[in-house]
């Protein structure tokens, strides 16, 4: 199970970097689900559409691991723009996952910690 | 009810009786590890290496895949969190491994795992299932029998969630198990345990412990197997060495003295030595030790033998510790030993290196290597008493213990010199090993007359009858002699000393010699002298017997005549008077007749 999905804006291109993104899962694991599921709030609440993302299933296609040197499942990985980062685990924790994607310090004061913490919260929420 | 007991026979092994549940094994293929561990590493099974940096913990494990996909046709997985597959393959091509062949042929499959910590974030719950993914991947595509895992213990480094990574590491070994996969898996010494981060509590199965020492500034790679559950194997520490050729573990050749013995007899190369020997030599396969002061002979002597063996047709390896190859061969010239000759066709393989080049378990790889390589049938090793400069005495005693049990029970016939220090009592060795060998001939120096002579003596030698002489040792051009010295008056003369003895000696046997001859004639001249008056005295008797039996004969004729005078005067004055009468009674006349 190989998708890409392209995010909604078209004219992804007039805006700056696009930042590639992959998503390596484990088949249907509640881990797995859980990080996909957190990763699609997560990049429509806080990346405005300027992403390409990638989910890769090693139960499928096991060789794609060792490209991305991936160990810990579920792990996302960004490839774009450099330098790679990697963020493993089921992504509950928004804060860290923008922190690991450098996103963090875009965005600007007092709306920004507001933002994470009640991203925070809902995925807490969503948890429970 | 019988299958339920069988389980329980199983949990309490009989001590010795393994052999009823044999552990399946899988050979390494690296020499002596597979004899310490008798038979290999736990099939399907996972092993611990572990050791502090540069101890040669990967080169075990990657060993172990090589030779695996070599030598036993079970392909292999090498999971590396370290090195660079191309880093590896540099690594190994210095030992003539070709790892890229192997690959290709896909005998082995090379997986690079790379863990950088600062390219990591970690967001919640997560599992290690991408390194399960790839293992099973890498198993999949070789049909892999045996993996390496070097080393494990990155991943600590990796991911900060000790609990989630202890779980995923328990889950792995079982993983493994399941697969029945023969598994090394490498781990740096911890400061009191045996890794770490403690990976032997998951592994319990089987523990090698490799050790890098210095001692007065050389090392020794030193390999120990800590724990090997369900079987019999060696405990102790076995010095090993990495070469050109791989790793190799020594083993103590000692733990059983079950050596083939030979009646067969080797000589000396010195025929004197020979008939002190009993006329035939050492026997086949034994240990003899050469002892003595400097300059006593004891080169000379192990030369002449390995000369002889040599133009037997025989192989010989010598060890040298003390001169160089060309260097012994130029003495040995001057004594009529021609070793050139013998190296040059290879019979006698001559090796010469200082003992401090190495520590003293390299010294024993490296003649078990020769060994190995030369095949021969002795093995001359000069002097092992410096060998002492490389380690501690008690060392060197075990080494040479073991070198001398390997030699043995190879059947190869065994020499080591020994240098005794002037002041030193004679019939000692540094070493102590005297007791190990069966042959023990003692060269001492004996000082007079200023001068030195060599002496010979046999101070022992098992199983046979031998001379309890002191033989003077004279080399000369010819070849060597040993000289029964002058014994007697409680002296015992050597050069000049025996030389001038023995003129004495003769001079006197001389003296008395003509002194014999002397009284002979004289007895002679006696004798003579006596005969000949003897034929006098006979002579002179003679005459005065003739003289005597005529004067008898003369007396005798008187005698008669005067009867016959008588009668016939009787006769007359009868005949004139009373003739008548006469005629009468004529038996009268015969009466007074």
């Amino acid at each position: 199970m190989k998708k890409k999905t392209k995010a909604n804006g078209k004219d992804s291109g007039n805006h700056g970097p696009v930042m590639q993104l992959r998503l390596y899962v484990a088949g249907q694991t509640p881990k797995s689900l859980a990080a996909m599921s957190n990763l699609k709030k997560i990049c429509s609440e806080h990346l405005d559409g300027t992403y390409e993302l990638e989910v890769i299933d090693l139960m499928k296609n096991p060789q794609l691991a060792q490209g991305d040197q991936i160990l810990a499942i579920p792990t996302l990985v960004r490839n774009l723009p450099v330098p790679i980062r990697k963020i493993i685990g089921d992504l509950s924790n928004v804060d860290r996952v923008l922190v690991g994607l450098d996103l963090r310090g875009q965005e600007r004061g007092q709306k920004d910690s507001a933002s994470s913490l009640s991203s925070s919260r809902k995925s807490i929420g969503a948890k429970v | 009810m019988a299958k339920r007991a069988k389980p329980i026979e199983l949990e309490i092994p009989v001590d010795g009786d393994i052999s009823n549940t044999p552990l399946p094994k899988a050979r390494t293929g690296i020499s002596g590890l597979d004899e310490i561990s008798g038979g290999g590493l736990p099939r399907g099974r996972t092993t611990i290496v572990c050791g502090g940096p540069g101890c040669g913990k990967t080169m075990l494990g990657m060993e172990f895949l090589i030779r695996g996909a070599k030598e036993f046709n079970e392909p292999g997985v090498l999971v590396a969190f370290e090195e660079t597959p191309l880093e590896m393959e540099r690594n190994v091509a210095s030992l003539g491994f070709d790892l890229r062949g192997l690959v290709d042929r896909k005998k082995l499959f090379l997986d690079y795992v790379f863990v950088e910590p600062s390219e990591i974030q970690e967001t919640g719950d997560y599992d290690l299932e991408g390194l399960f993914i790839r293992l099973q991947h890498a198993v999949d595509l070789v049909g892999a029998k045996r993996v390496c895992l070097d080393t494990l213990e990155a991943l600590f480094s990796g991911f900060h969630n000790e609990g989630v990574l202890r779980a995923e590491l328990r889950r792995l070994f079982r993983w493994l198990k399941d697969r029945n996969l023969t598994t090394v898996i490498t781990a740096e010494k911890g400061e009191k345990t045996l890794t770490r981060h403690g990976l032997e509590e998951y592994v319990s199965d089987c523990v090698i412990l490799l050790d890098h020492r210095i001692r007065d500034q050389i090392s020794t790679r030193r390999l120990r197997i800590v724990k090997y559950r369900g079987t019999k194997h060696g405990a102790d520490e076995y010095p090993f060495l990495i070469d050109d050729r791989g790793m190799s573990v020594l083993p103590v050749t000692s733990l059983e003295m079950q050596h083939k013995v030979s009646d067969e007899r080797v000589p000396t190369g010195i025929a004197d030595l020979d008939e002190m020997l009993g006329g035939r030599g050492f026997y086949r396969g034994s240990s003899v030790l050469i002892s003595g002061t400097a300059g006593s002979g004891k080169t000379t002597m192990a030369a002449s033998f390995a000369e002889a063996a040599c133009s037997r047709g025989e192989r010989c390896l010598y060890v040298g510790f003390e001169e160089s190859v060309d260097q012994v061969a130029r003495n040995m010239r001057s004594v009529g030993v021609d070793l050139g000759k013998w190296t040059a066709n290879g019979l006698l393989a001559h090796e010469a290196w200082r003992p401090s080049q190495y520590g003293i378990e390299m010294h024993l790889l490296r003649i078990h290597k020769l060994v190995d390589a030369v095949q021969p049938q002795h093995v001359i090793v000069d002097p092992v008493t410096n060998l002492i400069n490389a380690s501690a005495e008690k060392e060197v005693y075990s080494m040479l213990m073991r070198l001398m049990d390997y030699l043995k029970s190879r059947q190869i016939t065994s020499i080591f010199t020994n240098l005794t220090q002037n002041g030193e009592a004679l019939e000692k060795t540094d070493l102590g090993v005297s007791s190990l060998t069966d042959t023990w001939i003692l060269c001492r120096d004996l000082e007079s007359n200023g001068e030195r002579n060599r002496c010979v003596y046999l101070l022992k030698s098992r199983g046979m009858q031998h001379s309890n002489q002191v033989r003077e040792f004279v080399m000369s051009r010819d070849g060597i002699r040993l000289i029964p010295p002058y014994v007697g008056a409680g002296l015992v003369l050597t050069g000049s000393a025996r030389v001038a003895q023995e003129a004495k000696e003769k001079a006197e046997a001389l003296v008395r010699a003509q002194d014999i001859e002397k009284k002979q004639e004289a007895l002679e001249r006696k004798r003579s002298a006596l005969e000949a008056q003897m034929k006098v005295m006979k002579m002179d008797f003679g005459a005065e017997e003739l003289e005597l039996e005529r004067i008898i004969a003369e007396q005798r004729t008187r005698e008669k005549q005067l009867q016959t005078e008588r009668e016939a005067m009787n006769r007359l004055r009868r005949g004139k008077a009373e003739l008548a009468a006469e005629s009468a009674a004529a038996g009268s006349a015969g009466e007074s007749k």
